[in-house]
């Protein structure tokens, strides 16, 4: 239904896109014990570093191979050997996620294979599980960025399994970027609500959910761990959640076997019903009764909730299958997506109910509300605060990164509980702001708060 | 590639303290440091020259490389301003496959252009990065033919990320101001009670209070450079009678350029502390006056700085009895540690330990006397698991450092303060030192660590 077109300018002015080491090394983060480096200049990591840091409210584990001026010209093998050296010797992770950046694949590096080469001179390395990930800045986003990662450690890890040690009641969830840790503890619930287990991977939940370990640990302290992402092939069924997640999904079901059920979101009511099929079918089982109960809370919330959507104007702003899942929820309501803004190509975009989805940043969003004749509401991560105070729209904060607000890691979009709090958390924000809609007004301090959503 | 003895020279600095404080032998080596892969914290050249310019707050700064140099870092940095906002907008390239195949030149040439005719800005800032450094983008032939075509300065920063620390690109930045930008325009008021402030990026708007202070003896700020600063003054910099460096490591060649080239003195001060801030007024005051200033303008200083010191260590009274016997570790670079530990010092608190990883010798000294000799508490780098420990051992009853290391005292249980470029408190001058001492004192008392310390009841033994 949507055009999908691109902003066509050379300059990109505020920009919405993030890049795609960024979002391997986020997926990273949901693996135990681990230390992603990123093999660039010490800036790659320092920005992704403080990025991760401010959104999570987490001490981040992140390295770099530190390229200069020399290696840049004769080649990083030697800052790779190096640098994972150093991290064996002194953090001592049981996995090393090395990640590439536009840097060393302008350079035409053939990371893989030095690492073979670096792996066989080194004993010492016996212990880690190195996955090496090609995720340049210059090809594609966030999304790709966590895609790919998935995909490689899942390439690199995972393994057939006997038929003996098949498992009819485990269920794989392969979880986007756009989940956040709240989200994969509901759907770690729901799944064994059914009598279920779930084998999740990667697994921010474990990891970057706020929790205080009583001892220092120089790694990631939880998430998935070698183990789960052996055992991916044990597991009746896969459950992957966006399309960003097919590649890995795939890549699983060619190298183990296990069929996959690829959920566009999880988020709404028919969204919930297909996976409530879903699992049940896997169980073998009817759905719980609790699990009924909660639909039918999520019926009246919709119900409730109609009267503040209706006829109202919605921006979204942020990765693919983030705008996906925020502008379908919107739609499902009875709003209007007057500006759907994403950083990269992705197909399905053309199927949301709005004109035209551009493929741009902050400075489009802000075009297209104005050409809206304005907007109610404004979901995107903390960037778009810039664009919301000139506009004077209230701002939604969602995605990542979110910095200046706390509870993000906590709040569910899943499921039928978490769809209705999240329709009431929205409702609440279009009842405090009434007389939105009717193009800029000038910003002030007051309204600046007002925009401002409790999370959590 | 870049230019290597510009480089050279900026790492064997003859104004530097450091530097002089070494061999000649030490000395030619430069101040280049190896990182080391897979052990290293800190941003690249390209982060260190975007801190350095970008406070400057009505000109466009668009950043030419693949998207992570830029998405990944916009508006991130607190610093304030005054007017304009426009310098805190991201501007990029953002160099996807094809346009590193085709050779970036073209599209920046556009980006340049397009960002002009939206924002009109009254100069364009271009930083060169590691990506389009590598594929050869000649970004300095751009701007020249941008400047020519468009009517616009546009002004070319070579300080791609690979070249080396955050430091580098600080000094890289001055050079592109050097080379491009000071002395560009007259002003038609300029005055013999002008100065500069090089190195003083403005973080949660700070130089408010700096501003006050100079505004109350008569004496203008021309501009920081660069925090809150203005396209026109900075090309206008060189009219000034005096240049103040702050953060002496980032901007102290371009100070000695400056003097080299317009004869403006320069000094190596601080607006942090009491003491510092006091010396600062008077060395200012003390150039002035020999560029020409009337010599009563020190009468008037004097007494500014009785009145201020006795005002507020009056107001900092109070809290001495609370924050008496507390310790402080003091991990950061860019306060000038030893003027803060005077003013810990004097509230009754044991500094711990201080890091001096930015520092010059001289402050190396300083801070050593105020700690009374012990070399131990003059820390360069602490490894974050021996930081953690030092909390856990209650070793430490306060950090004060920069958001990096925020959860290593968080996790550990122990109150943390912000005194870097994220925070949100103004802590120069004489004002800020009363602020510093009340955060601290609101860190120190908050009731939760009493709470959050006790362990959960099942796990009281018996």
């Amino acid at each position: 239904m949507a055009l999908i077109v691109s902003h066509g300018h050379s300059v990109t002015s505020n920009p919405l896109k993030l890049s795609a080491p960024l979002g391997a090394s986020m997926a990273f983060m949901g693996m135990d014990q681990t230390m992603p480096l990123l093999h660039g200049s010490q800036g790659c990591t320092a920005f992704a570093l403080v990025m991760l840091v401010r959104h999570f409210r987490e001490a981040i584990p992140l390295q770099t191979t530190a390229m200069n001026e020399v290696s840049t010209i004769l080649g990083g093998m030697d800052q790779v050997e190096q640098a994972l050296l150093n991290i064996a010797k002194r953090t001592k992770p049981k996995i090393i996620g090395l990640i590439s950046t536009a840097l060393t694949e302008t350079r035409g590096e053939d990371m893989k294979g030095d690492l073979k080469l670096i792996l066989e001179r080194n004993p010492e390395l016996a212990d880690v599980k190195v996955i090496p990930v090609s995720a340049p800045d210059f090809s594609g986003s966030l999304e790709t960025g966590w895609g790919k990662a998935v995909t490689a450690i899942i390439d690199t890890l995972a393994e057939p399994a006997s038929a003996k040690q098949q498992d009819s009641k485990t269920v794989n969830i392969l979880p986007g970027v756009h989940m956040t840790p709240g989200d994969i503890e509901t759907l770690v619930d729901l799944v064994e609500e059914f009598g279920l287990k779930a084998n999740v991977l990667p697994d921010l939940s474990g990891s970057v959910d706020g929790h205080v370990p009583d001892h220092f640990i120089p790694t990631t302290y939880g998430g998935a761990t070698v183990e789960t992402a052996r055992n991916l092939g044990r597991a009746k069924l896969t459950i992957a959640i966006g399309e960003h997640m097919r590649i890995s999904a795939e890549t699983l079901q060619k190298k183990t076997g296990v069929p996959y059920v690829l959920f566009d979101r999880l988020t709404g009511l028919e969204a919930s019903d297909r996976l409530m099929v879903c699992l049940s079918n896997a169980a073998g089982k009817p759905v719980p009764a609790k699990i009924r109960r909660a639909r039918s809370q999520l019926i009246d919330s919709m119900l409730d909730g109609h009267f503040y959507f209706g006829g109202r104007k919605f921006a979204v702003a942020g990765e693919p299958d983030f705008l996906w899942t925020w502008g379908k929820l919107i739609s499902d309501m009875g709003g209007e997506l007057v500006a759907a803004v994403t950083p990269v190509h992705a197909a399905h975009l053309s199927e949301l109910p709005c004109q035209q989805v551009i493929i741009g940043d902050f400075q489009d969003l802000e075009d297209q509300i104005l050409e809206a004749g304005g907007a109610d509401l404004v979901i995107s991560n903390t960037n778009a605060r810039l664009s919301c105070q000139a506009l004077g729209v209230p701002h939604f904060r969602a995605g990542f990164p979110v910095y200046d607000r706390l509870g993000g890691a906590h709040r569910v979009h899943v499921g039928y509980r978490g769809t209705r709090d999240l329709i009431f958390q929205l409702a609440n924000v279009l009842i405090d702001n009434p007389d939105h809609g009717h193009g800029p007004v000038p910003h002030s301090a007051e309204h600046d708060h007002a925009a401002a959503p409790a999370l959590g | 590639m870049l230019n290597r003895k510009k480089i050279q020279d900026l790492m064997t600095e003859p104004g530097c303290a450091t530097n002089q404080a070494k061999s000649d032998k030490e000395r030619k080596k430069g101040c280049a440091k190896q990182l080391t892969p897979g052990a290293a914290a800190g941003g690249c050249a390209f982060d260190g020259a975007k801190i350095a310019l970008q406070p400057i707050t009505d000109v466009v700064h668009l950043v030419h490389g693949p998207i992570a140099c830029e998405g990944n870092s916009w508006d991130t940095r607190n610093v304030g301003s005054s007017g304009p906002e426009l310098y805190r907008r991201g501007f990029t390239t953002d160099m996807t496959n094809l346009d590193i195949v085709n050779g970036g030149e073209k599209k920046l040439y556009k980006a340049i252009k397009q960002a002009i005719a939206k924002h009109k800005p009254p100069a364009v800032f271009v930083y060169q990065t590691c990506v389009t450094a590598l594929i050869g983008d000649d970004v300095v032939a751009v701007c020249r033919a941008a400047t020519q075509r468009l009517g616009v300065p546009v002004i070319p920063v070579e300080a791609p990320g690979f070249v080396g620390s955050k430091n580098l690109g600080n000094r890289l930045a001055g050079e592109a101001l050097i080379d491009y930008v000071i002395g560009t325009q007259e002003p038609d008021d300029a005055g013999p009670y002008d100065i500069n402030i090089l190195g003083e990026y403005n973080v949660a708007g700070e130089m408010a209070i700096v501003k006050v202070l100079l505004d109350r003896l008569g004496i203008r700020l021309r501009t920081a450079i660069t925090g809150d600063a203005r396209y026109n003054d900075v090309a206008a910099a060189h009219t000034a009678r005096a240049n103040m460096v702050v953060c002496s490591q980032a901007l102290v060649t371009l100070a000695r350029k400056m003097k080299e080239r317009w004869g403006i003195p320069y000094f190596e001060g601080s607006f942090y502390g009491i003491s510092d801030t006091s010396e600062a007024l008077r060395e200012i005051t003390r150039m002035l006056i020999e560029q020409g200033a009337d010599p009563e303008l020190m009468d008037r200083t004097e007494a500014l700085i009785a009145e201020e010191e006795a005002k507020t260590w009056a107001a900092m009274e109070p809290y001495r009895a609370r924050l008496a016997g507390k310790r402080v570790l003091l991990y950061t670079g860019g306060v000038k540690s030893w003027s803060v530990i005077h003013a810990l010092q004097e509230m009754g608190m044991e500094v711990v330990g201080s890091s001096v990883r930015k520092s010059t010798e001289a402050d190396k000294q300083k801070a050593l006397e105020r700690l009374g000799g012990d070399e131990d508490k003059l820390v360069d780098a602490i490894a974050p698991k021996d930081m953690y420990a030092m909390f856990k051992e209650g070793r430490a009853d306060i950090m004060l450092s920069g958001g990096r290391s925020q959860f290593v005292a968080l996790k550990a249980k122990t109150p943390w303060l912000d005194i870097n470029q994220e925070r949100h408190h103004q802590y120069a001058g004489y004002q800020g030192m009363i602020t510093l001492v009340q955060q601290m004192d609101q860190a120190l008392s908050n009731p939760i660590w009493e709470q959050v310390r006790r362990p959960a009841p099942w796990d009281i033994e018996e």
